[in-house]
């Protein structure tokens, strides 16, 4: 009996020792890292719970397919507590030893290029949700995809919506000294003077400002009636709640990346007409050459997650959306063939265009996605996102007046 | 003309919020005066007085400007509780024992506020109404928190020179082991005096938390700034404190219209800098008498 015993545990561990390299071929593992702490966290954790939602959503349906073999998706994730220096550690961790076969991107334009420093040198691939920067793809990488708009356009919709109100304007930039939110400014400069606009100032201030009274008060001695500008969440809140409280007199109040967040009417009147250019709105209209309808993820990210959708949510989805297709087009989880398919693809999703540039001086940048404006308006006394611009995607009429 | 209106308002707007900056560094102040202590977790208690005011208001709807006294006493107990956590046994030790311990639970409280909170944004909206003069606004809360401010340093002030256990404070300060001598409780002394600098600290959290929208890491720049501050004013001075406050706003308003404000904090440190090398007294070189040895 015990020598029965002993054979069958032998067989049984022969088995598992077979069995085990068949089950890791099933799973594709992505990495990342998440701003759960520091001052990106807002942002950051809200893209990875739409990369979270993409991922049970697939292992739901039985994984990525190719062919006949279905492959179960699992993360590998750090915080990357908002700062440069983990993520250069935490993206080699996760290639080196968490043995991550794709990756996606962390949160923000300075944490982005760090991390592709790192997953080009060993030729990982790497979805882009989280830096807008066009600069990062100017380096000659091979493996880096970007699936949301260049920092280059972001402003590029809120000069189009001002030029359809007025021909003249004069227009105050006050940006965060980040590298996303000076790209941002540098182009929307140059859109700005195209479009025959005066620019009343110019001047950027440090990301951890808490106090804008100063710059305000410049802003009113330069007679801007237009404000553009900001960087991320926090500054760019605090600078909408002083401009009003200074009652400043804008026609258009144009800020970064905070107004897209639910959280921002908080700030209750302050709030009113501010416009935020955005990646995704739930109410796009969209046709999706595959994957959910705009309205299908705006559902399953409240249902699985009880807090409103923005569009850091919807770029953290469509990073596994991407590359999920781009593996079953590709019929391989080999890195070229992936990558081939990547370059190849011109899709339309719930979040709008995909098609990135292929040369060599700016391989992988986006060049089909398009933003929208959003904007803060009261209807029947409550504060509501409204887009306004493109005409083909509004909700509401652009207000374009004086507060 | 818009020129000097606009200098006059940046001046005004620097009066106003340096004020709250003086009474943040106040509380610094006072305990370093008092225990040569190195207060780190300055900026969660600043940050906990914001996140008081918020629940207050937000949750149990206290009018913006009641929930003074109970963040006040409130910072008193969770000073005092600290004192006895991490500082009582650093006393007497080289500063950098108390400077790590503080900043050991500095860490801790704002890594509990992050794991509850996360960094979103909170906002107390408080209507007010200001003064204009021209297109330049300044907000009734500004107004409202300067004032405020000028009376704490007030009460202070009648506290420290005023009252028995305000002279006892002072008397700690001064020399330990002469208070001691006298029959003065000089722990529960030291006690007291971090908790009063805890309070300070919480108020001033929540005086800036009717003027800006905040998260659980907003307390980092004015612990920076407090700093700063109380090198202007002087070691151990609150009065100096308050005064090397409304300094550096006059200095920020003052620069604003004519430099960058990215280079503001370079020309604050610059400063900072300068008046240690020859100021080392502050720059009032008023300072509470320390105690000997």
């Amino acid at each position: 009996m015990k020598r029965f015993c002993v054979i069958a545990l032998g067989v049984a561990s022969g088995a598992i020792l077979i069995a085990s390299p068949a089950f890791a071929e099933d799973t594709i593992t992505i990495g990342m890292t998440l701003s759960k702490t520091g001052s990106l966290n807002v942002d950051s954790v809200a893209e990875y719970k739409g990369s979270e939602l993409w991922r049970d959503q697939v292992n739901k349906a039985g994984g990525i397919k190719i062919g006949n073999k279905h492959y179960m998706v699992k993360f590998v994730d750090y915080d990357d507590q908002s700062q440069g220096s983990r993520v250069q550690q935490l993206y080699t961790r996760l290639i080196v030893q968490d043995h991550a076969q794709f990756l996606f991107s962390p949160y923000s334009s300075g944490l982005t290029a760090t991390a592709a420093v790192i997953t080009e040198q060993y030729g990982k691939i790497m979805l882009d949700g989280g830096g807008a920067e066009g600069k990062i793809f100017e380096l000659g990488n091979k493996y880096l995809f970007q699936c949301i708009t260049a920092a280059d356009h972001y402003l590029t919709g809120a000069i189009d919506a001002l030029k359809e109100k007025t021909e003249t304007a004069s227009i105050a930039f006050v940006y965060s000294d980040d590298p996303f939110s000076k790209a941002v400014v540098a182009a929307a400069r140059k859109q700005a003077a195209a479009a025959g606009f005066k620019e009343a100032m110019i001047e950027s201030y440090p990301p951890s400002t808490t106090d804008f009274s100063p710059i305000i008060n410049k802003i009113i001695s330069s007679g801007a009636d237009v404000f553009m500008g900001g960087g991320h969440y926090p500054d760019g809140a605090t600078l909408a709640r002083q401009l009003y409280d200074q009652r400043v007199k804008l026609k258009q109040t144009t800020i970064l990346v905070a107004p897209d967040s639910p959280k921002f009417k908080s700030l209750g009147d302050a709030s009113l007409d501010v416009t935020v250019p955005s990646q995704w709105e739930p109410a796009v209209t969209y046709k999706p050459d595959f994957g959910p309808t705009p309205k299908e993820f705006a559902k399953a990210y409240e249902d699985a997650f009880h807090t409103g959708v923005d569009y850091h949510a919807a770029s953290g989805y469509i990073e596994g959306l991407l590359l999920q297709h781009a593996i079953e087009q590709a019929e391989s989880i080999d890195a070229e063939k992936v990558a081939a398919q990547l370059n190849k693809m011109d899709v339309s999703t719930f979040f709008g265009k995909y098609k990135v540039a292929t040369g060599a001086k700016d391989h992988g940048l986006q060049e089909a996605h398009q933003m929208v404006l959003a904007q803060w308006q009261k209807k029947n006394g409550e504060l509501k996102l409204e887009m306004v611009w493109p005409d083909a995607a509004k909700t509401s009429d652009f207000v374009f007046a004086q507060r | 003309m818009t020129t000097m209106i606009g200098l006059f308002a940046s001046l005004v707007d620097g009066l106003l919020v340096g004020s709250v900056y003086g009474l943040a560094a106040m509380g610094i102040s006072l305990i370093w005066g008092v225990m040569d202590v190195i207060n780190l977790t300055h900026g969660a208690m600043i940050v906990a007085g914001m996140f008081s005011l918020y629940l207050l208001v937000d949750t149990l709807g206290v009018p913006v400007y009641l929930t003074l006294p109970p963040i006040f006493i409130g910072g008193l107990i969770v000073g005092i509780a600290l004192y006895w956590i991490a500082v009582h046994h650093m006393i007497g030790q080289p500063p950098l024992m108390s400077l790590l311990s503080t900043f050991a639970v500095n860490l801790v409280l704002i890594g509990l506020g992050t794991a509850k909170w996360g960094t979103v944004l909170f906002n107390v909206p408080v209507s007010l109404p200001g003064a204009s003069i021209g297109r330049y606004t300044f907000p009734g809360t500004h107004i409202a928190a300067a004032l405020l401010t000028a009376a704490i340093a007030f009460l202070l002030y009648l506290f420290l020179f005023h009252t028995r256990p305000g002279k006892a404070v002072r008397a700690v300060s001064g020399n330990r082991e002469a208070a001691e001598l006298v029959g003065i409780p000089t722990t529960r002394m030291l006690a007291f005096a971090f908790g009063l600098g805890v309070a300070l600290a919480c108020v001033s959290g929540m005086l800036i938390g009717t003027l800006f929208p905040f998260t659980v890491l907003s307390g980092d720049a004015y612990q920076l700034k407090s700093f700063v501050v109380t090198v202007l004013g002087g070691l151990g001075n609150p009065a100096g404190a308050l005064i090397g406050g409304i300094a550096i706003g006059l200095f920020e308003g003052l620069t604003a219209p004519f430099i960058p404000v990215n280079w503001t904090l370079v020309f604050e440190f610059v400063l900072f800098v300068v008046v240690l090398i020859a100021f080392p007294g502050g720059l009032l070189s008023l300072r509470l008498p320390r105690r000997a040895g």
